[in-house]
């Protein structure tokens, strides 16, 4: 548990982001945080992870649990590398989300919320992710992947298991320039 | 091709930039609002252009922004809800990607117009690569004097941040997003006080959806009597529809409030008619929160008059017959589709989306979604249906927040129209064969 510190990088963002709130209120940050923390340590909120969140800003550990508990973008247990969510709403179910679903639990053996064997992936299945104009869709880290067809997902699991890095919301997104 | 006012300079190359922008006379409504006219000046344009909401409940925005509490001393906030998780509704995205300064200038007219000196943007946790894009927009913002202290030499100081949620579509309810802002669990707020009252840290605050906002740069620009003119009586200006489903070409596309449903469904100019050449059986108008329509219903009114995109059309009827025009999330379905499967699609989702703190929505969504799982899977009885009914019911305006209505009507509007393809699904299960072979259209196998 001593262990855990932000690196200085995250830990200058972390400060800075504090500082967006009015005095009083630092609590705010806590959301945007725990994305930064979830980056940084292997993609999961481990006990340890919630409760140096908790030092850092000055509130009870339970506030934390409760908050990363809601939000479904929060893990709170280990992940592969690639999170793979494949959004299962309304316009991609019409579309054939299921197809990929099943697909990519074919392909990867695995049930829609394990992770394989060799730690590379895990398959979740999610709400609309506003991408319906170009279902069925997936997002993998900080990218969308729309318009999927089969033969396109499995181009992709193949360039995520060569790359064999861990992907984050927080990364930079690979598909779009800003 | 209809008027456009936020998606105008949608094929400019680079419009996302700064410089860009500002030759296509970006940030003309901050000068506009600050030199020429007041704060109090802004609001009135903003009564008089007749804006609705674009969020989903369509409240005319001037009024909500009147109603703003301003005790002296005491902070005021304005929050965009950039949250968009109603199902079908991708428009927000479209425009923050391609469109980041319409949004940035729009809070900043915004935010002078209501007297507020920190404002945020909430957006929901998924988008982050779009909170990025945001964050250099409001950076290059500050670059120009358009945000910090005294923006124009008037005295007028304005910090804006982004904020990113963590996924809980709950967190689009105004004062469950307040609720995340604060660092908390998104559980609705019980009201009264409303924000105007007590919002983001118990101060007066006004939260506007992403379209609403940018909508009030062309009617500061342009001036509120000549936005009111474009649309269709009390639907006044444009709005942002998201189209998705059985279509050949889904999309974002502006329309001007009032063009008829059929000429949106089949013209070339938007969603070019149904995909495969099949004909259309329903359509979900608003998000899935409103209710479905069958085909005839969607495209007349139930006295036989062309239905338009507009608040007063698609609600003709009531929910007898009409709908909502919602978030503007419309979701085409073909002569395929299997309205009760999808039912299901929509009350797992709301299940799944309850934060739990009514017992009616809570449970009810719980129920409704198991139901369904019987009738589809060849189990149900026809008392189920008549059990699904009455459960809706009980959930229906007896709930904190509107999540539960929006949980309730969809079962009640699928009922109401396609009662007889319950009644199939328990008398002849084996329809149901049918549909596990319906996704062959999707083509999905091909590269
Ligand atoms: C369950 C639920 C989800 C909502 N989601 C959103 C959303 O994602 N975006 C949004 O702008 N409004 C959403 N709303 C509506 C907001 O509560 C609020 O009315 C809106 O942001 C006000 O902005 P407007 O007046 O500009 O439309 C949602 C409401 C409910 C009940
Ligand atoms: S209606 Fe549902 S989502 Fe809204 S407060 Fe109640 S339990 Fe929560
Ligand atoms: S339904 Fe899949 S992104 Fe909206």
């Amino acid at each position: 548990m001593n262990n855990i510190r932000f690196s200085d990088e995250s830990l200058a963002l972390v400060q800075k982001m504090i500082q967006r709130y009015p005095e009083g209120r630092q609590k705010s940050a806590l959301i945007p945080m725990l994305h930064v923390a979830q980056a940084e340590f292997d993609g999961w909120l481990a006990p340890e992870v919630m409760d140096y969140i908790a030092s850092l800003l000055n509130i009870q550990p339970v506030e934390v649990y409760e908050v990363a508990s809601f939000y479904s973008m929060f893990n709170l247990k280990p992940v592969g590398k690639c999170v793979i969510e494949v959004c299962r709403t309304s316009s991609c179910w019409l579309l054939g989300a299921e197809d990929v679903i099943r697909h990519l639990e074919n392909k990867l053996s695995v049930k829609v919320g394990g992770t394989t064997t060799d730690g590379m992936f895990t398959l979740k299945s999610v709400e609309c992710l506003g991408s319906c104009g170009t279902a069925p869709m997936m997002q993998v880290g900080a990218d969308y992947y729309e318009n999927l067809t089969l033969p396109k997902v499995d181009q992709l699991v193949e360039k995520f298991r060569h790359d064999g890095k861990r992907k984050c919301y927080t990364d930079q997104p690979e598909n779009v320039t800003i | 091709m209809g008027k456009k006012l936020l998606l105008q300079h949608d094929h400019v190359p680079g419009i996302h930039s700064y410089e860009v922008y500002r030759k296509h006379g970006g940030y003309a409504s901050v000068e506009k609002a600050m030199k020429q006219l007041s704060a109090e000046a802004v609001v009135e344009e903003i009564k008089k252009s007749g804006l609705r909401g674009r969020g989903g409940a369509g409240f005319p925005t001037g009024m909500k922004w009147s109603f703003l509490a301003k005790p002296p001393g005491v902070p005021r906030y304005l929050v965009c809800n950039a949250d968009e998780s109603e199902p079908g509704t991708f428009k927000d995205r479209y425009l923050m990607e391609r469109h980041p300064h319409l949004l940035i200038e729009g809070m900043i007219t915004s935010s002078f117009a209501l007297g507020a000196n920190t404002s945020y943007i909430y957006i929901r946790g998924e988008y982050f690569y779009v909170s990025r894009i945001l964050e250099k927009a409001i950076e290059e913002a500050y670059a120009n004097g358009w945000l910090g202290k005294n923006i124009l030499g008037t005295g007028y100081d304005l910090d804006l941040y982004v904020q990113v949620g963590a996924g809980a579509y709950i967190c689009g309810e105004e004062t469950a997003l307040l609720e995340s802002l604060e660092g908390k669990r998104g559980n609705p707020r019980i009201k009264p006080p409303f924000p105007a009252i007590a919002g983001l840290y118990g101060c007066p605050t006004v939260v506007n959806n992403v379209e609403t906002i940018a909508a009030v740069v062309p009617i500061v620009t342009m001036g509120g009597d000549e936005y009111a003119k474009i649309g269709i009586g009390k639907s006044t200006g444009t709005k942002l529809i998201s189209a998705s489903g059985h279509i050949n070409k889904p999309g974002v596309y502006e329309i001007e409030l009032g063009v008829p449903v059929e000429e949106f469904i089949y013209s070339e100019e938007y969603c070019g008619g149904i995909k495969n050449g099949k004909q259309l059986k329903a359509v979900v108008a608003g998000g899935s929160s409103v209710p479905i329509l069958p085909a005839h219903l969607i495209l007349k009114t139930v006295n036989g008059e062309p239905r338009l995109m507009s608040y007063e059309s698609l609600s003709d009827g009531g929910f007898a017959t009409g709908t909502m025009l919602g978030s503007g999330g419309f979701i085409v379905m073909d002569e395929d589709t299997s309205i009760v499967k999808n039912l299901w699609n929509f009350t797992r989702f709301y299940h799944h989306e309850s934060c739990g703190q009514c017992s009616p929505c809570r449970e009810g969504t719980g129920w409704m979604e198991k139901i369904l799982h019987r009738i589809l899977h060849g189990h149900g009885k026809i008392s189920d249906i008549d059990l699904l009914w009455d459960i809706q019911g009980k959930i229906e305006g007896k709930t904190i927040c509107p999540l539960g209505d929006a949980a309730a009507w969809p079962v009640a509007a699928a009922i109401r129209h396609f009662r007889s393809e319950f009644e199939e699904y328990v008398k002849n299960p084996g329809s149901i064969q049918d549909v596990k072979h319906y996704y062959r259209l999707n083509n999905l196998t091909e590269a």
